[in-house]
């Protein structure tokens, strides 16, 4: 705190103190921000005449929204719907089934080193490279088609789910694990009795958030033909079909909403 | 206890029979829609394609190889662009974060129709991707990095604004009394008895926003909305796999260094 108090007697006003303590750096961090700043939207070179013209496009685009159309197409937009939601599950299943022994290998309290830094390396990898990429070159590997999407989708799921096990595995108390050795447990006796109980709660509640992560996620990874409701969406928009197109969001909106309650509802049972 | 009896006599297990059950039956219903969402998904894949993958992989593979390091001059500018879309639209995100972050927070909330506006507005704008906000506004913006920025803006409110206002609910409320105590009004109230609590939190959340916002920026090219992602389609477009396996790399370490930075603020701020 900095007061203003030079002449003795008690401080009559209050400043708050600086944030960053320092001086110097204070000023280097606001100058070097600001020029930042200014360079960085010297670079986003808005076209106010593009924007002018675009505006009323805007408009009349918004306008093609409303009212959504949720009757044309009805049996299209379903069958996308249930595609994302089966490739949702079973991909999340699929990533979990695999991340498993990546996350335990990734424990450094579990792994010798090269384990662990194999593991490591394995989800540094699948945590960079966003779904849409995995799924590019899923569909050049696989062919169009939900098996591409599933197969992105379950890799984009190591990256995250074996990331946080592995942290949990870490932070579990030792002392169970020890108590459970002492008995003569072998190693898969150890695993499943020690650390097993330990994680599980939080590692379900983030499988439910990892499905519906994966879910939106399907909604994306059918613009470049990995099936699912995104390419329902790409096709809706590229035939200017826009209130379908709404009514598509629309529907993911309701369905992340669904999970997202149902994911509270089921992390506060499992606890 | 749940015990079962033995030819030793009486033992332990771990749950009672009715237990036992009802876990079988989840199990199995489990399975069931987990078998049925398989049959679903490989219905509609040609086996044919994916018994390929292995030779496309290695033919893909071999392509890639060297990557073309001569076309990193082109691609310093796009990776600047992507870096300031994330940036940028990282601070637009939570500009409007934090107002809706008020709005949304039980203890803040002026009124609950408000409160579920903001609602509204946080589960939207988590459940569009930011893929699917710029296939919108480069409709209207045109393509370019504006388009970019907005998108990317318009995704994060979400994320951030629900971070946020759990964060408000679940701050000391003496310290807001005390300030109450003083004779504050109500946006004095805010920003000396709330706002500090939560500053840090803001913080984190923004910059932890930032490192995912660059991962999400490198994709926007491909929709025409600015970044790295536009080389990126146009050398996937052009089949020149030695200049993708050259952006891939640019991608990794680019994502590697936001990363570091991120942790490095964070623990600095936390």
């Amino acid at each position: 705190m900095a007061d203003s108090s030079e002449s003795g007697g008690y401080p009559s006003s209050w400043k708050k103190a600086p944030f960053i303590k320092n001086n110097f750096l204070r000023w280097l961090l606001i100058v070097g921000g600001a020029i930042y700043l200014a360079a960085a939207l010297g670079t986003m070179d808005i076209d106010i005449a593009r924007i002018k013209e675009g505006l009323p496009r805007a408009q009349r685009f918004l306008d093609s929204f409303f009212p959504p159309n949720f009757a044309d197409n009805r049996g299209v937009v379903w069958e996308g719907l249930a595609e994302s939601i089966w490739m949702a599950i079973i991909s999340t299943v699929a990533g979990i089934v695999l991340s498993v022994p990546i996350g335990l290998g990734a424990a450094r309290n579990l792994a010798p080193a090269w384990v662990y830094l194999f593991c490591r390396g394995i989800i540094a990898a699948s945590r960079t490279f966003p779904e849409i990429i995995l799924a590019i070159f899923a569909v050049k590997l696989f062919g169009f088609g939900p098996f591409a999407g599933f197969i992105a989708l379950s890799l984009g799921t190591i990256g995250f789910y074996a990331k946080l096990l592995a942290e949990d595995i870490e932070n579990s108390s030792p002392s169970q694990a020890e108590a459970v050795k002492a008995t003569g447990a072998n190693w898969f006796q150890w695993i499943n009795y020690s650390i097993q109980p330990q994680v599980m709660p939080r590692m379900i509640g983030l499988s439910i958030y990892r499905l519906d992560i994966n879910f939106r996620e399907s909604a994306v990874v059918g613009i470049v033909g990995g099936g699912g409701i995104g390419a329902t969406l790409n096709t809706a928009f590229s035939r200017y079909e826009f209130d379908t197109a709404a009514a598509i969001l629309l529907m993911i909106i309701l369905i992340v909403m669904v999970l997202e309650y149902f994911s509270s509802f089921m992390r506060k049972w499992v606890q | 206890m749940p015990t079962y009896s033995a030819s030793t006599g009486e033992s332990w297990k771990l749950r009672t029979s009715k237990e036992q059950w009802i876990r079988w039956f989840f199990w199995l219903v489990g399975i069931a829609i987990i078998m049925y969402a398989w049959q679903m998904i490989s219905e509609k894949t040609i086996w044919f394609f994916v018994a390929d993958a292995p030779n496309q992989a290695a033919d893909i593979g071999a392509r890639m190889y060297p990557p073309k390091w001569s076309y990193m001059d082109k691609l310093w500018k796009p990776v600047w662009d992507t870096i300031n879309i994330a940036t940028l639209g990282t601070i637009i995100a939570m500009v409007l974060a934090i107002p809706v972050a008020f709005a949304a927070a039980r203890n803040t909330t002026p009124n609950i129709v408000v409160r579920s506006v903001a609602l509204f507005i946080i589960v939207s704008s988590r459940s569009v991707n930011s893929l699917i906000w710029a296939l919108i506004l480069v409709f209207i913006l045109g393509p370019g990095v504006l388009a970019g920025t907005i998108a990317i803006g318009l995704r994060s409110i979400g994320f951030c604004a629900k971070l946020i206002y759990e964060s408000i609910e679940e701050i000391d409320h003496t310290q807001v009394e005390a300030i109450e105590a003083t004779g504050a009004n109500g946006p004095q109230k805010m920003i000396f008895g709330i706002l500090p609590q939560v500053l840090p939190t803001i913080a984190g959340v923004g910059i932890y926003r930032w490192d995912i916002n660059i991962r999400e920026s490198t994709i926007l090219g491909l929709v025409g909305a600015g970044g790295i992602g536009l080389q990126l389609n146009g050398s996937l477009n052009t089949l020149a796999w030695t200049q993708v396996s050259l952006i891939l790399i640019v991608i990794l370490v680019t994502v590697f260094i936001s990363e570091w930075v991120s942790a490095k603020v964070r623990g600095a701020i936390i």
